[in-house]
């Protein structure tokens, strides 16, 4: 009996539509967000938490850009591959950046069958996601080998502001850790559902508490988070 | 006195949430050390921040000797001078007063105050603690390393902070930005918990606008530190790779000892925004439980209802989202665009609207009321008088053209030390008073409570008030040497050590509160369950102090807020929260 979101006891009265039931959730008692569990909210508020940190790292990154009296290099000149003769301006993010977006589409897939208890597709699908994920990492892995072996460094950089390198390393860097992160968790997560966890009711994480599907979709909101802070990056550090 | 808003309830809604399921002990370890119950854990907290803040104490000595008695003490050289006033002020503000206010009273009230029976996410609880205990240890490490601590002063502000000469530059500076890293990771493990808690974990009946004022200070505050925390940590990662990878974020073309550095292009500006950014939320977020705590202890201890509860908590949101418009208040002297001082003078200012509107609805509070002179109040009204005083220079260094030559004074350092100093101290000295019979079930002991009031109350005030004089002098804080300052009479160097020896006899008195808290432990009186005869449900448990799961079988329900007191026609001069009201009332349910 541990389950605080999917009691039986649960109001079956339907909920008013928008302001005037939000009005009504925050002034009732007992919860605020009221088909919201509680691991469920605690990801909504770390993720509100983190994104004050990448937004603290974009704004510093701004900051330097605009302040620095150096050339800011030109990030498709910068990021390019060249293939059989053919110079490609940002090739390579174009495809990381597609890789990640699929993973979300597999994600969201992921949660689907969660839902419906379907454990092999879950686990196939979050298996899946890790390792879009993976594959981001290990393409990051490889950009971050080519701008080192052409000499860019934190404290230096052959082709103008040397913030470029040092802020290219620490936000990418940053955003990696949390992608890598988030296969790990993938992976646990996934192990659990094929191994049947959450239907024999064993502890989920970091808890003695039971375990439940739900954690699929957290994951899940974890993940797009993850996505998103991306698509951020992609705009403001390389179009820009 | 119930007006109509706070009219109780006879019955509470049906339950939407089942029973919480609970951890067990198994071992002493588990159950002493590695704790899931936030009420051990609160303790631990206490208990890491009170002995750290005594170390911090001790260093505080250590800089009024230097000042009150220049060259008495061999030991404080320039370097560690530097030193001491570092470490002072960043255990004082994050490592205690945050830690213990958040960590250590969030822990042991929210879930009491609220009705549940534990924080919602225990595992997540203990780390928490033994992240910040790991954070204190790397402080205290760092006073034993080559080089000793970092000599950076609190701000920590580059390039000074990462330069060769000032001390600390071996392992210091390291282990105090390590240090924050992972208090600021504990931290937010703890504050999912709290806030996560007040959400969605409360008691039957239990509504927001039914919250203790305490809940809702510590909630407002833990949710600014998990939005102010970040601009910290980034800052900090930031300054690591300055340091140790020879980026240049902070770090402008700089020559030293005639060599230019390899460092070049960076913004030193950038770090005091994001410093600050963090820092301003920070004054608040050891504010902002003082206030709901105060507001507590004044109505129980004068019998009274609080006045003004909603706006109470609407200044508690309000200040809580202004704070975070008002940081660079503290750099009109830092070279950055003289317009945005215009803006942040302005919002500063505004913050003295609700901050005003606490204050006015604590006196009306009082106002008639029956007031026991006992020490929580006696420290609740230290508070309030300390914080207007405080306050009140605040308008004077909120504005651009005053503060721009006091900037950088003894009466800055007057100033925030009665504000963000003195002021939240008494209050956790008034709720430790209040609240320790729910911990031990003995209550503290009276004479020696109030002997520690008065020489900390009075004390304070010979301390700091001198300050701003000096400061208004034009006396430079951050000092290590007055002598031969032109602008310095020989009556300032007497006030000097006036105020140093204050500050020692202030600094001794603290040794009658640990002793009383130790020797309260096996000698007080037995509290019984609700010695102050409070409303609020942590008096309402069934034995005390109150066990694992709080509540025994059955959980609190909850029928009215939280300040029925002297409701005329009860035949008690207190209401507690879980007393049913009556149904002809015309209660919807």
């Amino acid at each position: 009996m541990s389950d605080p979101a999917v009691t039986p006891s649960r109001e079956p009265t339907a909920r008013l539509p928008g302001w005037r039931g939000i009005a009504a959730d925050w002034s009732s008692d007992q919860r605020s967000f009221k088909t919201a569990s509680w691991g469920k909210v605690m990801m909504w508020v770390f993720l509100l938490s983190d994104t004050f940190i990448f937004g603290c790292f974009l704004l510093s990154y701004m900051t330097a850009r605009m302040s620095t009296t150096v050339t800011w290099p030109n990030a498709s000149e910068v990021f390019s591959l060249e293939i059989a003769g053919h110079h490609m301006p940002l090739l390579l993010i174009a495809i990381m950046t597609f890789v990640l977006i699929t993973s979300s589409g597999t994600m969201a897939m992921a949660v689907n069958y969660g839902y419906r208890r379907d454990r092999k597709k879950t686990a196939i699908l979050m298996l899946l996601t890790a390792a879009f994920g993976a594959m981001f990492v290990g393409m990051q892995a490889f950009e971050w080998s080519k701008l080192i072996s052409e000499g860019v460094r934190p404290w230096e950089n052959p082709f103008g502001a040397q913030q470029f390198g040092a802020i290219f390393f620490m936000i990418t860097g940053f955003h990696g850790t949390h992608v890598t992160i988030g296969v790990i968790f993938l992976l646990i997560v996934a192990r659990k559902v094929w191994r049947g966890d959450f239907d024999t009711g064993r502890p989920g994480f970091f808890t003695a508490r039971k375990g439940r599907y739900e954690i699929v979709e957290i994951t899940g909101l974890y993940w797009h988070f993850v996505d998103l802070v991306w698509v951020f990056i992609f705009a403001f550090f390389y179009l820009w | 006195m119930a007006d109509i808003p706070h009219d109780a309830s006879a019955t509470v809604p049906p339950a939407e949430l089942e029973e919480m399921e609970l951890y067990h002990a198994h071992s002493w370890w588990t159950k002493y050390v590695f704790s899931q119950d936030a009420k051990v854990i609160a303790v631990q907290y206490a208990v890491t921040a009170l002995v750290i803040g005594f170390v911090a104490l001790v260093l505080s000595w250590l800089i009024r000797l230097q000042l009150g008695f220049p060259g008495l003490v061999e030991f404080i050289d320039a370097d560690r001078y530097y030193q001491i006033i570092t470490m002072h002020g960043m255990i004082m503000v994050v490592y205690l007063l945050t830690a213990l206010f958040l960590g250590g009273f969030g822990n042991y009230l929210i879930p009491l105050m609220v009705g549940a029976r534990d924080m919602v996410f225990p595992y997540a609880n203990m780390l928490s603690f033994w992240l910040y205990f790991v954070a204190v240890m790397l402080l205290v490490i760092s006073f034993f390393v080559p080089g000793g601590p970092t000599g950076a002063g609190w701000t920590l502000y580059p390039p000074q902070a990462i330069l060769s000469n000032t001390p600390g530059q071996q392992w210091g500076i390291m282990l105090m930005l390590v240090s924050l890293i992972v208090f600021i990771i504990g931290f937010t493990m703890g504050g999912l918990n709290y806030t996560v808690t007040v959400l969605q974990a409360r008691a039957r009946g239990m509504t927001l606008m039914r919250l203790p004022l305490t809940i809702w200070g510590i909630f407002v505050a833990t949710v600014m530190a998990l939005l102010a925390f970040p601009a910290l940590f980034v800052a900090a990662v930031m300054m690591l790779f300055d340091k140790y990878l020879g980026t240049s974020f902070f770090m402008p073309t700089l020559i030293e000892m005639g060599e230019q550095l390899s460092y070049g292009g960076g913004s030193p500006i950038l770090f005091q925004h994001l410093f600050w950014f963090f820092g301003h939320p920070e004054v608040y977020i050891v504010a902002l439980p003082a206030f709901g705590i105060v507001s507590d202890l004044i109505s129980t201890h004068a019998r009274r209802n609080i006045f003004g509860y909603r706006m109470m908590v609407w200044a508690i949101v309000g200040i809580g989202v202004l704070s975070f418009v008002v940081w660079a208040h503290h750099m009109y002297v830092s070279g950055m665009n003289p317009y945005f001082g215009f803006f942040f003078a302005t919002t500063t200012l505004i913050i003295a609207v609700p901050t005003a509107i606490k204050v006015y609805n604590w006196v009306l509070t009082l106002w008639q009321g029956d007031i026991h002179f006992n020490p929580p109040m006696l420290f609740a009204l230290g508070f309030i008088v300390t914080f207007v005083n405080g306050g009140l220079s605040g308008l004077f260094l909120g504005n651009v053209v005053v503060d721009v030559p006091l900037s950088d004074t003894m009466f800055v350092v007057a100033h925030f030390h009665m504000v963000m100093g003195v002021a939240p101290i008494l209050v956790i000295f008034g709720a430790i008073y209040h609240w320790y019979p729910k911990v031990t079930g003995r209550m503290l002991g009276d004479a020696m409570a109030k002997f520690h009031f008065w020489v900390t109350f009075l004390g304070a005030y010979l301390i700091f008030f001198p300050m701003h004089y000096l400061g208004l002098m034009g006396l430079p804080r951050r000092y290590f040497e007055t002598e031969g300052i032109m602008i310095m009479p020989e009556s300032g160097h007497s006030l000097n050590a006036f105020i140093s020896i204050m500050a020692f006899i202030v600094g001794f008195a603290q040794l009658v509160f640990v002793f009383n808290l130790i020797w309260s432990l096996r000698h007080g009186r037995p509290s019984g369950p609700n010695p102050w005869r409070a409303t609020t449900l942590e008096w309402q448990t069934p034995t005390t102090p109150p066990p694992h799961g709080n509540w025994g079988d059955h959980l609190p329900n909850v029928y009215r807020w939280a300040y029925d007191y002297s409701v005329p026609g009860a035949k008690e001069d207190f209401i507690p929260q879980n007393e049913p009201g009556s149904v002809t009332k015309g209660d919807p349910a």
